[in-house]
C-alpha cells in the first residue's frame, strides 16, 4: 500500500454509498450478495494495486483507491431481525460505489 | 501446538519426509509406506506438470521443496504470541491495532511476512468474524494453513448470513447485546481477530496467555479457551 | 445465475464439517507451486483466481480444493504456452502407467 495520500479521494469515513449493481465479465471481487445494496463507509483503507487488470494482462496500475463499507445485516437477509445491529464489512474499490443521495429508508 | 479440538491441525509434514515417494518415484498419500494407493487423475495431473516444469527449466528441482520448508514455521502459535502480548500490553496492543505491519514485524517472533494485516478488537460490546465468500483468503503467516472449515463451500456460504448460528456450532453462544461484524476478506488485506481476554487471567504469564489462544479464536467463531479448560 | 466461487449467502442447510484431511504429497506440492510460480513472476494471485473463476459449476463443486488450484495452474500455464495440453496429458498418462494405476 503506497501513494494513499496522493491520491484524491471520492469518499469520506460516515458517507452513505450504494454498490454499483454490475456483473462484468472481467475478475471481480465484489461479492453479488452486496451489489445495488446500500452501506456506509467506515474508513479509506488505502490505494492497492487493480486486481481486475492484474487478473488478466497488466500491472495492476494505476493503483485504486480503496474503502471498507459496512452494511447492515437486517438489510442483506430477510431471516435477519430488523433490530438486530449485526454488521457485514468488506472491502471496496472507489470504482464499486456511488454516493447514495437518498436519505433514511432501508438498504434495499 | 497440540491437536485440542480448535487447535492447529499438524499435517505431519517434515522436512525429512517431504514428497514422499518409493524407488520407481512412485508417490505416496500419506508419509510412510502405502500400499495399492489410488492416484486420482487430477493429482497425477498436479505431479505430470510438476516434472514437465522442472524438465524444462522453468522451475528448479528443488523449488517446491524450498517453499515447503519455508512454511513450516507458519502456526497459530504466531497469532497466539501477539494476542498475549497484546492483551498483556496495553502499549504494545494500541500500536498493534494502529499499525499493524510495522508492529508484528518489529515484534520479533513472528516470521517475516508479506502480507498485509489488518488486526480487529473482540470487546463486550463487538465480536468479530473472518470469512473469505470468494475463496479462502487467510492469514497464513500467523494463523498456518487454513482449516478445510474455513475453505468449506458451507462456511463461505453461511458466515455472512448466519454467523451466530456458525458460532454455536463451534461453541460460542454470544449474547444478544453484542453486535457482530462479520469480515469479508475479499481484498488484498488480511485479518487477524484478538479474541476477548479470558476472566480469571489476570496475575498469568505471557507464555500462559498465549496457551488459551485458539487458531479459531483468532478467526472470530469462536471464543478463547478459559482457565478451566486448561491443565494446570 | 451467480458465478459459481460467489458464494457468500447460497442456500445451505448443513452444519460446518470440523473434519480436517491429512494432506497428501501432491497437495503440498500444488500450494508450493504456486508459491514458486508467483516468485517467478508466472502467474499472479489474481491471475489464479481468475482461472478457477473460470470453471464451470459443475466441474468447481466437485474438484476438491486443491485440485482447483491445481486446475489455474494448468490454465496459466496453457494460456502463456510454457506448456500444452497435450504434453500434460501425455506425460500424466505415462506417469499413471510407470505406476500402475488403471482407474
Amino acid at each position: 500500500m503506497s501513494g494513499a495520500s496522493q491520491l484524491a479521494r471520492a469518499f469520506s469515513a460516515g458517507d452513505s454509498v450504494r454498490v454499483r449493481d454490475e456483473t462484468p465479465s472481467h475478475h471481480h471481487r465484489t461479492p453479488h450478495y452486496i451489489k445495488a445494496r446500500r452501506g456506509r463507509v467506515v474508513d479509506f483503507i488505502g490505494a492497492y494495486l487493480n486486481s481486475e487488470t492484474r487478473a488478466h494482462s497488466g500491472d495492476g496500475l494505476p493503483m485504486v483507491p480503496m474503502y471498507r463499507v459496512e452494511f447492515d445485516m437486517a438489510d442483506l437477509w430477510d431471516e435477519y431481525a430488523t433490530s438486530s445491529a449485526d454488521k457485514l464489512w468488506i472491502d471496496l474499490y472507489e470504482h464499486w460505489i456511488e454516493h447514495d443521495t437518498r436519505s433514511g429508508g432501508t438498504g434495499r | 501446538m497440540s491437536n485440542r479440538e480448535g487447535e492447529f491441525f499438524d499435517t505431519g509434514w517434515r522436512p525429512e519426509n517431504d514428497v514422499h515417494r518409493d524407488e520407481d518415484g512412485r508417490p505416496h498419500d500419506h508419509p510412510g509406506v502405502q500400499e495399492d494407493v489410488s492416484l486420482g487423475v487430477r493429482a497425477a495431473r498436479a505431479l505430470a506438470i510438476h516434472e514437465l516444469l522442472v524438465e524444462k527449466g522453468v522451475i528448479g528441482s528443488k523449488d517446491v521443496d524450498e517453499d515447503i520448508a519455508g512454511r513450516s514455521n507458519r502456526s497459530p502459535a504466531n497469532g497466539a504470541a501477539l494476542v498475549a502480548k497484546a492483551w498483556i500490553d496495553p502499549q504494545f496492543r494500541e500500536t498493534l491495532l494502529a499499525n499493524p505491519n510495522k508492529t508484528i514485524a518489529e515484534a520479533g517472533f513472528v516470521p517475516e511476512h508479506g502480507a498485509d494485516i489488518v488486526v480487529l478488537e473482540n470487546t463486550t460490546d463487538v465480536q468479530y468474524m473472518v470469512v473469505c465468500t470468494l475463496c479462502s483468503c487467510y492469514p497464513g503467516q500467523l494463523l498456518g494453513p487454513p482449516p478445510d472449515w474455513y475453505k468449506s463451500l458451507a462456511y463461505r456460504s453461511r458466515a455472512v448470513r448466519e454467523p451466530r448460528k456458525i458460532m454455536s456450532e463451534f461453541g460460542l453462544d454470544l449474547e444478544d447485546d453484542v453486535e457482530v461484524r462479520v469480515v469479508d476478506s475479499n481484498s488484498e488485506l488480511r485479518f487477524l481477530v484478538i479474541p476477548r481476554r479470558p476472566p480469571g487471567t489476570e496475575r498469568w504469564s505471557e507464555d500462559e496467555l498465549a496457551e488459551l489462544v485458539t487458531r479459531d479464536s483468532m478467526i472470530g467463531v469462536s471464543a478463547a479457551l478459559t482457565p478451566d479448560t486448561v491443565n494446570a | 445465475m451467480t458465478a459459481p466461487h460467489d458464494r457468500g449467502g447460497w442456500p445451505v442447510d448443513e452444519p460446518i464439517d470440523r473434519d480436517e484431511h491429512e494432506w497428501a504429497d501432491w497437495e503440498r506440492m500444488t500450494q508450493s507451486l504456486v508459491g514458486v510460480l508467483g516468485a517467478k513472476g508466472i502467474m499472479n494471485v489474481d491471475q489464479m483466481r481468475r482461472g478457477i473463476e473460470s470453471m464451470g459449476q459443475a466441474e468447481y463443486e466437485s474438484a476438491t480444493y486443491f485440485e482447483r488450484w491445481s486446475a489455474t495452474i494448468e490454465t496459466r500455464l496453457v494460456e502463456d504456452s510454457v506448456l500444452t495440453t497435450e504434453e500434460i496429458d501425455k506425460r500424466t498418462q505415462e506417469l499413471r502407467d510407470r505406476w500402475g494405476y488403471t482407474e
